[in-house]
Formats: C-alpha cells, structure tokens, sequence
C-alpha cells in the first residue's frame, strides 16, 4: 500500500445522504474476478442523469468526494472501495461513514475523513459557488483546507498510522503469529469444523 | 459489574489485547465464503504465497449469481460463469469445503451455517457479506466483512478490530397474531433509523424475542446491519439448544453437555450496562411495510405514503422527496391500494420453511392475482426438498406462482432474476434501495404473509384482507 500523507485534488459536492453502497456500484458491476477496472461501475445508475455532478466539468476529474452524512452504508462489497479508487478519488468525506465501509477504505489507503455536517455544507457551497475548487487533504494534520475554508476531520489514530506508514494489515497480524497458535491450541476440542461429519 | 452477552463473546475470543490505538486481535471461528467478495481474496493470498490457515474452519457455498433455473445446465451470463468457476479453483486449491450448484447443501451461505449447525452460540462468525448478523440469532458475534478482511481472516483466521458499543433493543409484549419477526425489524429500524445501529452490536431481547423460533430470531439479526449495526444477537435458550441438537455439527455425547452448559453461561448479566437502550411495545406492532429507498422509510401497511413536508429534518424530507420520485408514489396514497408487479418469497431474510409456511398457509386455495407475477426461491437446497416433501411447492404452482431453486436471486438481482425499469415489487428481501432489484425497479420489504396476500390481491395487503 502506498503511504499517505496529504492529498490535494478537485472536491466534488455529492448533495446526498445515504449514499448506499448500491448506489455506488450496483451489484452487476460485482462479478469481476480482478482488483481493478471498477471505475465504470462508479455511480452508474446516477452517472446516467447529464445532471448528476460527476457529468459536469471540472468535477469529472475530482479526486475528494464531500457526500452527505452515512455514507457507504449497505452491502459490505469492497468493490465501492475500488470503484472510487479506480475512478480516481483518494478521499471521501462525510459526517459519517458505515462501519464496514470505513474498514474497508483504510484497508485500501481511501482516506474516509469524518468532518461536522456544517463544515460540509460549507464546503458544498464553495464547491458549487467555484467548480474547481481543489480541496487538500492534510492526513498528517488531520485537517481539510480549500481556499480559506479550513476544518478538522476525525480518522481513528491507528487507521491513521496505517495509511501514513503504508502497512499492509496482514503482514502486521501475523507478526503475531505465536499468540495465535497459543489461542488455537487452548480452543475447546466440541467446537465444529468445517470437516465432513461422517454418520452412522 | 457484569458482562453483556456480547462483551462476553468478544473476550472469550481475544488472541491480543490491543493497546490504546492498536484495535484487539479476535479469533474467527468460521469463516463463510461466496463467489462475489472472495476472488480477489484468494488471488491476493496467491500473491503473497501465503495458505489458508484454516481450510478446516472455512466452508463456500454458491449463491449470489447462481440461477434458480435450469441449475444443471452451464450458466448463461458469462460473467457470473467466471465467478462461480473461479470459487472452485480456489476452494479446489486452497482446500476449502464447497457446495456448488446441484449439490444439496447448497444455498444462501446465511442459510447454510444454521442448517447445518456450523453456527453455534458464542462463537464468532463471519463472512464477505454484510448479512452475515443473521448468525447472531444463535448468540454468536457474526458481522459482514469487506474481500481484504476476507483474505484477512483466510490468512490468519484473526481480525484486528475494534470493541463495539453495545444496545439493547428490548421487545416486551406478545405480537399479535399476523404480526411477525420481519415487521418486528422494519419497526425496529423505522424507529431508530439506517445509522442508528453504528458502532453497536445490538441485542434482541424482551418477551417478543424469546417467544420467537430459531428462524424468526434470524430475520430479526440478518437486518440489524439495515439499522447500520455490524451485528445483531440473541442470548442462546432453550428455543436455540432445540434447534441446534441432532445438526450434522452440533455437538454429540458428552460434548453436547459441556457445551449447553457454557452457552447457558453467556446470557448478559443482570447488573451489566448496555451503551444504550430502545423499547418497543410488541402489542401495538401491525404488519409493516416500506414506501421509501432506504429500509428505514417505512410504516404500518394501514397508513398512507408520507408527505415529505411532514419531515423536519432537511435531509430527511429531501431523502423522502427523492425516494417517492424514484418510487413513483404520491403523498396520501393508502399503503394498501399500492399495485405491485412481482412479489419475491425468498432470501437470506425470509427464505426458510417457516417463512414457506406461512405464504403457503395464505396461498393454499387461493391465486396469484392474473397481472402478478411470484417468484418462490427456498434459501437452500434443504428448504427445497422440504418444503416439497411436506407438499408446499404444489400449493405455490397451483395459486400460480413460480417454484425454484436455492439462491439468492431477486434479492439483488445478480442472476437472471430482476425487476424491469418501473417495475414494483413485494419483496421478503433486506433492502429496498434504488436498483437493487434490477435497474429501475421498486421494491416494497414485506412480511412472508403480507408478501403472499399481496399477491393474491395485486396490491399491498395482509392476510386479514382476504375473504
């Protein structure tokens, strides 16, 4: 994983809440076997409105989405993660995130960045007021900038580290790996496997 | 002080105490495995050179793309094709159990583990799909997990996480009769909202909820992710000991012993403190149903669609304004004067044969309006063949509906099985969002019973409306 530190790219204004993660890509799009090409998937169902913001330059190239609060919610499908990554967002904010969600953007290096709904509707208008408008998105301050607009997000302190340092998950769990084999070998001996049973 | 059943769960699988801002290290005690969220998993374990660390804790099923048509000829979309031959390869490779299409375990994977008794209390399950809470109905911690999180626990059979906050949702009462799990949850999420559950693991419990089966206990867990709760629980009693004795995994002998006597021991404390409480009156329950997009926008079926302007949050009424748009519902209109198109019986919310039962109670001797069309797909292979050993599947192609194998299906349209743009449906299903059904298609979240008098009527009803 690449590290993170800071990010600064077109903000786009996603005046919606709830911004499920079918809505972000409907579950046709899910039957890739690979980690990559999701970006047509991105919103597709709204991309076919000329209207919807992502139709309009300069918004088309953005890299930070400011949505509506609980963003990401619904289906666990990591796609969403990729489908944004491969669209080009590195960053997405809202005033809150589904749990599952959040997981899987700090595992990907998305940046899920928390901010208050009324620092959104601020950023909204300057978006919308000055299309454009790059927004930078300063990992190690933890805080969002854009012209003179300037706010604090919330990212939990380990997620944080983790896309700084660019560390993959795995690889930190099994640094661990004696803890394991110490919790496995004390499991009780009635808990099922997944072996066949054989009756009779 | 005490422990809540979840605090409980969570300790008894902690290989590592995570210290200040490292999340804790939690043991996986079973791992379910599909053909959509696992791929990418498998392939980046191939990557690394790493195997699964338990093949003998992990079992696949297929069912998100699977047909329920014509299951013994190759599937037709090339692409859902891809995925279920790519499942085998893994499985084949890496030396996971799988039930593939055709085979009699197979199905939803959330029906699988119960029927099979994998899912057990206590224990930790979970699975590349957010309905995984199902499990908790058990009293286990059982929550959906993105494909890196899948590759993950196949690696290390451990998840860093985090611990929750704990809720109560306290159902105290007797539901009427007609009044079921499924609208038991749609109130539930109704009242506390789409985000309300983040953060939590919730807990069921209450009167209502212990005079629930084993499988209306699991519609009730399979929707806490709907109310944004990774996970739902419900503390294991004799209804679940019933359930589980005798399941090809359940503990045998001695064991079985040993076992009831620490799943009795899991309950939460009488002194234990929940991060928050929810009550709800079981008796003024009636049958439920959505208008909206999202499944927290919805109502007794005896209202009328929602006027926007009624809602003083602003994002709410937007919210609303956009779902009655795409809904194609006008503000006043009775619930119950709804015309719905399709109406899907199945899913890993309402797919066992409790939930055949009862639509085939209301089906027996009556038929599918002629403008309707209705999909019947068992959550399982299991569910099928017992559901057509006690006679069900006559009573459902007799009134006219479709009878057909086990997957999936409608729920979110991977297969053939979807809505046409503008169609309505009454679905059993989990999610009422835009498209989920098919592009363009809208989706009411009903009841097993509301689902069968809907289609004999050809608009949103309950039994208690037929003649």
């Amino acid at each position: 994983m690449e590290p993170f530190t800071s990010h600064t790219g077109v903000g786009v204004p996603l005046r919606r809440s709830n911004v499920d993660t079918d809505q972000i890509i409907p579950a046709v799009y899910l039957k890739r076997v690979t980690r990559t090409g999701f970006e047509d998937g991105l919103f597709a169902a709204w991309r076919a409105d000329e209207h919807f913001v992502l139709n309009a330059e300069p918004y088309r190239a953005g890299s930070v989405l400011v949505a509506g609060p609980d963003f990401g919610t619904g289906s666990s499908r990591e796609h969403a993660v990729w489908a944004l990554m491969d669209y080009g967002f590195r960053v997405v904010i809202s005033a809150r995130f589904a749990d599952i969600f959040r997981g899987n953007a700090g595992k990907q290096g998305l940046v899920a960045a928390q901010c208050e709904q009324a620092d959104i509707e601020l950023l909204w208008k300057l978006l919308e007021n000055e299309p454009g408008t790059e927004v930078t998105v300063d990992l190690a301050a933890k805080v969002v900038r854009a012209k003179d607009f300037s706010a604090p997000f919330f990212i939990d302190d380990y997620t944080r580290w983790r896309l700084l340092e660019g560390l993959d998950d795995i690889g930190l769990t099994l640094r661990n790996v004696a803890e394991i084999d110490g919790f496995e070998a004390a499991r009780p001996s009635w808990l099922p496997t997944t072996n066949p049973v054989v009756t009779g | 002080m005490g422990r809540t059943l979840a605090e409980k769960v969570w300790d008894a699988h902690l290989v590592r105490k995570g210290d200040g801002a490292e999340p804790d290290l939690i043991y996986i005690d079973l791992h379910l495995v599909h053909e959509v969220t696992s791929p990418q998993a498998f392939d980046g374990l191939r990557l690394a050179g790493r195997p699964v660390r338990r093949p003998d804790l992990t079992i696949a099923t297929e069912d998100h793309n699977v047909p329920t048509v014509g299951i013994d000829l190759p599937i037709a979309d090339p692409v859902s094709r891809t995925q279920v031959e790519t499942l085998r390869r893994n499985c084949a490779e890496f030396g996971v159990r799988l039930h593939p299409m055709g085979d009699v375990e197979q199905g939803i994977v959330h029906v699988v583990g119960p029927q099979l008794g994998l899912t057990q209390p206590g224990m930790t399950v979970v699975c590349g799909d957010s309905h995984t809470s199902t499990h908790g109905a058990f009293g286990s911690i059982a929550f959906g997990i993105g494909t890196s999180e899948v590759e993950h626990v196949l690696a290390t059979q451990t998840l860093p996480l985090r611990p929750f906050k704990t809720m109560a949702i306290n159902v105290e009462g007797e539901l009427r009769p007609g009044v079921t799990a499924k609208d038991v949850i749609l109130a539930v999420i109704a009242k506390i909202g789409t985000g309300g559950g983040q953060g939590y693991i919730l807990e069921y419990r209450g009167s209502a909820i212990r005079a629930l089966s084993m499988e209306a206990r699991m519609t009730v867990c399979n929707m806490s992710i709907e109310a944004g709760a990774r996970a739902g629980m419900i503390a294991p009693d004799e209804t679940t000991f019933e359930y589980l004795k005798g399941r090809p995994h359940a503990p045998r002998g001695a064991d079985w012993d040993t076992a009831v006597e620490y799943w009795r021991s899991l309950g939460t404390d009488a002194d234990a403190e929940f991060d928050t409480e929810v009550h709800i009156d079981a008796d003024s329950l009636t049958p439920f149903v959505t208008w909206g997009t999202n499944p927290g926008q919805g109502l007794p079926l005896g209202e009328r669609v929602p006027d926007p302007e009624q809602f003083g949050d602003d994002n709410a009424k937007v919210a609303a304004e956009k779902a009655l748009a795409y809904m194609g519902l006008t503000p006043g209109t009775p619930l119950r004067e709804i015309h719905v198109d399709t109406v899907f019986l199945g899913s890993c919310t309402n797919g066992r044969i409790e939930d055949l039962r009862a639509a085939a109670e209301v089906l027996r001797g009556r038929q599918v309006a002629q403008q309707v069309r209705m999909l019947v797909v068992p959550g399982s292979m299991r569910v099928r063949a017992q559901a057509e050993a006690e006679g069900l599947h006559e009573v459902f192609t007799q009134a006219g509906a479709e009878w057909r194998s086990a997957g999936c299906s409608m729920c979110l349209g991977m297969n053939p099985d979807q809505l046409a743009p503008g169609e309505r449906s009454a679905s059993t299903s989990n999610r009422n969002f835009e498209g989920r059904q098919g592009k363009g298609g809208r989706t009411h979240l009903v009841s097993p019973l509301v689902a069968a008098a809907t289609a004999v009527r050809g608009t949103l009803s309950s039994p208690e409306d037929l003649d």
